[in-house]
């Protein structure tokens, strides 16, 4: 049985511009929002905006979507494994630098 | 057709072209095997020449800069070169597509190219101990700001160990592809055998883990060449956040050692009582456990630097459970050996060795990830101690004992049964010997790295340099005898010489180019035998 | 998982899957060596939080805008090339590629533009201003050489991959039914993009 190629549905076209218009416009936002003084929340706001991005980009442009459950479970190990180490850094750095 | 060996193959190129060019998974094994072996003779010979300095106080053969030298390239050739690679790369290579019922791995030439950077970092790493500033110096964890003001050769050699990464991860990655596309029909993922889930895990530390090195590598040689000032104090730098990111790769990596090896004792227990194995589920699953929670230890190799209390308490607890998955596989093991058949094999020696030499180091690693005790034992000899009971008696045991099992496989010769148990019995007084002082004196305070010490110490230091000469006759009787094997007329074309029930005991001896003439089709799980011996009945 | 969907039936087979699967495996690795990078600015993000706000006000917005908007629409390019290369469109698939390359390109021009305006101004590893640089805005530019410096030569990378995959169609080694090589380096060219999703904000935008 091949299941190379064509078995895949891959997106059309428009659905692609689609996916860019939303990129670009969630660009526009995060610039926007550079200029308002959002004290703690700037960090979190500016990475979830870059999360969603990262969302559409993997899921549509890079097909995780429609492909095989194979590619989310590897892309979540990989990035459990990021978030649970940096979070044991910050175990560290938080108390050696406590914020004043 | 006719029957032709692997060895004796002759495809588009002839001769030495013939093993450096080829893509065979067998024939790339065999050229891993050489290399390791090589490395390992000469970083235990720099180990021997490093316990007869300790042999007395003061100068006894070499001056303090080269004892430094001495230690780090030990360190570097052992780990990278030899235990990290190790056990994957050879017994891997060959067996991990034979295991599977298939005929090579995902990605064959990819496989080769792994083995150009071993050789090419290698290559530089000797080239590091004559260019420049001279041999390095700051031990295999090239520490800031140390590595960072030292005019010895760090760059390069640090440059190296990168190089070295990347076979690591090709490795990692070709593996993990053969596991998930390659298993012949009927061979579902609980139907694979026990070395193979832990190459499998392996595979996913080498992938995830060996790029954080890569990364902290690139930023020691950046610091040294540009003066970028991520590490170093004197540009408002964290040393600590060097140790950090050094360790989030460096503890993973022993479970890279250690996995494959415990995958081992999984294949040879089975073979050598005649039994299926006690709690394939488990054992299974604990190799991807051991994986995931090996992430989350590395500050125990950090208590004393500095870090904060929170975060000490919390990676010592971490670090006991990581402990439960290791103590999971042998209570299993020994399960299967209960009610067994055994035959005490040389294979099987080896790995009733392991067991009880890797439970001490294991023990002894729980005592330092005790925080009240680990400030007063680290950066001693009871850590040194520690880790070559884990390390060396671990995958460095199994690795003579996989090269034991898998020996008339490999190459369709039978070895000199009796000399390699001597060898084994050298080898075990020997290393106990060596490293068990060690402990003792660790205890008593006796710094680790240090080239000079107090009188009080000096009779640990001669017990334990007489036990590496009787360790070391012990490993060239060994070789000597696996090479003398290798040299005999008389083949071996016995397919299944110990009993065994996974698929490489039933493909030639040693196996053709494509190992299979036809695919299998498997129906039974890997250690299932026909006369099964349930517990209850005797035999 | 199953075992129906392994290829391992004997004989030489393409495995498309298999080829995307090793190509998914080492972008991986990627996203873990700048993941390491991350974790540094994290951490000194968090010890040096004012300094690195003063340091970020010296970087363009315009530029990384601009670059943000480049590497997007190059992503978008790649993806339509497969699109396209599925409906035999293959002239406007090489087309696209090309586009992409352009794109790239520009977005390795400004980057040139932006390092030499900051060394001209002394600004650089063991450069004259950085002397009268505090401590956090020294590690700030420090972060951002090797960041983004790693992250344009990941892009000549992929450039250079996309170029190969241009001449591959052209040679018609890559096809309507055959492209998993073009979606491979598509995948590293949206690694790539994503990589820099990240960058921005993180030194450009903290105001």
């Amino acid at each position: 049985m091949s299941e190379n190629t064509h078995t895949q549905q891959h997106p059309g076209y428009g659905l692609y511009i689609l996916v860019w218009a939303g990129l670009v416009g969630l660009t526009t936002i995060t610039v926007a929002l550079a200029g308002f003084n959002l004290a703690g929340l700037t960090v979190v706001t500016a990475l979830a905006i870059a999360i969603v991005k990262s969302l559409l980009v993997t899921n549509y442009f890079m097909h995780v979507r429609t492909d095989s459950p194979v590619f989310r479970v590897f892309i979540f190990v990989c990035i459990a494994i990021f978030i649970v180490v940096i979070v044991l850094t910050f175990f560290d750095l938080t108390y050696r630098f406590p914020l004043k | 057709m006719d029957y032709v060996s692997y060895l004796e193959y002759k495809g588009k190129h002839k001769g030495l072209l013939g093993w450096l060019l080829s893509t065979d998974h067998k024939r790339i094994a065999i050229l891993y095997l050489v290399s390791l072996i090589v490395f390992f003779l000469v970083a235990m010979t720099i180990g021997f020449l490093m316990r007869l300095e300790m042999l007395s106080t003061g100068k006894t053969i070499v001056n303090p800069q080269t004892y430094n030298a001495l230690f780090t390239l030990h360190g570097v050739i052992m780990i990278f070169l030899f235990i990290i690679p190790g056990i994957p790369v050879v017994f891997g290579n060959f067996f991990l597509p034979i295991m599977l019922g298939a005929k090579d791995v995902a990605f064959p030439r990819l496989n080769l190219l792994s083995w150009y950077f071993y050789i090419f970092g290698a290559l530089l790493v000797i080239l590091s101990l004559f260019v420049g500033g001279g041999p390095i110096d700051t031990g295999w964890t090239f520490y800031v700001p140390y590595s960072l003001r030292t005019q010895s050769n760090v760059t390069l050699a640090v440059f190296a160990a990168f190089v070295i990464g990347f076979s690591s991860i090709l490795t990692g990655l070709n593996f993990i592809v053969t596991i998930h596309r390659m298993r012949c029909p009927g061979m579902s993922w609980f139907k694979m055998p026990l070395f193979v889930w832990g190459l499998y895990s392996t595979s996913w530390i080498q992938l995830l883990a060996t790029p954080i090195l890569g990364i902290t590598l690139v930023l020691i040689m950046a610091e040294r060449l540009f003066g970028i000032g991520i590490f170093d104090p004197a540009l408002g730098g964290d040393p600590l956040l060097y140790q950090h990111l050094f360790w989030i790769y460096s503890h993973p990596a022993v479970y890279i050692m250690v996995l494959p090896a415990m995958g081992l004792v999984s294949e040879i227990i089975p073979t050598f009582s005649k039994k299926d194995i006690f709690g394939y589920g488990p054992i299974a699953m604990s190799s991807l456990a051991i994986a995931f929670i090996g992430y989350l230890v590395w500050g125990h190799h950090m208590f004393s630097t500095g870090i904060s209390d929170t975060s000490r308490a919390i990676f010592s607890f971490l670090t006991f459970i990581v402990a439960i998955p290791s103590g999971v596989k042998v209570f299993n093991w020994v399960a299967t050996m209960y009610k067994g058949s055994i035959e005490t094999r040389a294979p099987f020696l080896f790995v009733v060795a392991f067991i009880i030499v890797f439970s001490i180091g294991g023990l002894t690693g729980l005592v330092l990830g005790s925080l009240n005790t680990d400030i007063h034992l680290t950066d001693t000899y009871f850590v040194v101690a520690h880790f070559h009971y884990v390390m060396f008696g671990g995958m460095g045991l199994l690795f003579f004992g996989g090269l034991h099992y898998w020996f008339p496989k490999m190459f369709g010769k039978m070895y000199n049964e009796g000399t390699a148990k001597f060898g084994l019995l050298l080898f075990v007084v020997g290393f106990n010997t060596l490293y068990f002082p060690m402990f003792i004196m660790g205890y008593l305070g006796m710094p680790r790295r240090y080239y000079d010490y107090l009188p009080e110490y000096k009779i640990y230091h001669i017990i334990s340099t007489v036990g590496s000469w009787i360790l070391i006759a012990g490993i060239l009787i060994l070789i000597i005898n696996l090479v003398r094997a290798l040299l005999k007329k008389e083949r071996l074309t016995e397919k299944n010489p110990w009993g065994g029930t996974t698929l490489e005991w039933q493909v030639d001896t040693p196996p053709t180019l494509e190992n299979f003439e036809e695919i299998p089709v498997v129906e039974h799980g890997p250690y299932y035998r026909d006369n099964l011996i349930k517990p209850g009945k005797s035999h | 998982m199953n075992n129906e969907a392994t290829i391992n039936h004997g004989h030489a087979h393409r495995d498309d899957l298999g080829s995307k699967m090793g190509m998914w495996l080492f972008l991986l690795t990627e996203l873990l060596l700048f993941g390491g990078m991350f974790i540094l600015y994290a951490s000194y993000r968090y010890m040096y939080a004012d300094n690195f706000k003063v340091a970020a006000m010296h970087l363009d917005t315009l530029i990384g805008s601009v670059n943000t908007i480049l590497l997007l629409t190059s992503s978008l390019t790649v993806a339509l090339s497969i699109a396209a290369l599925q409906r035999k469109q293959t002239r406007f698939s090489v087309y696209l590629l090309l586009f992409t390359i352009v794109a790239g390109g520009a977005f390795l021009v400004n980057k040139y533009f932006e390092w030499s305006a900051k060394i001209g101004h002394g600004i650089y590893p063991k450069g004259p201003e950085m002397a009268n640089l505090s401590d956090g805005e020294v590690i700030f530019y420090g972060l951002y050489y090797v960041m983004t410096g790693l992250h344009a030569l990941h892009v000549i990378v992929g450039l250079v991959f996309i170029g190969f995959m241009v001449v591959f169609i052209l040679k018609g080694k890559q096809t309507f039914d055959n492209f998993q090589r073009l979606e491979n380096a598509g995948l590293y060219w949206h690694l790539v993009d994503i990589i820099w999703i990240f960058l921005f904000p993180l030194f450009y935008l903290i105001h």
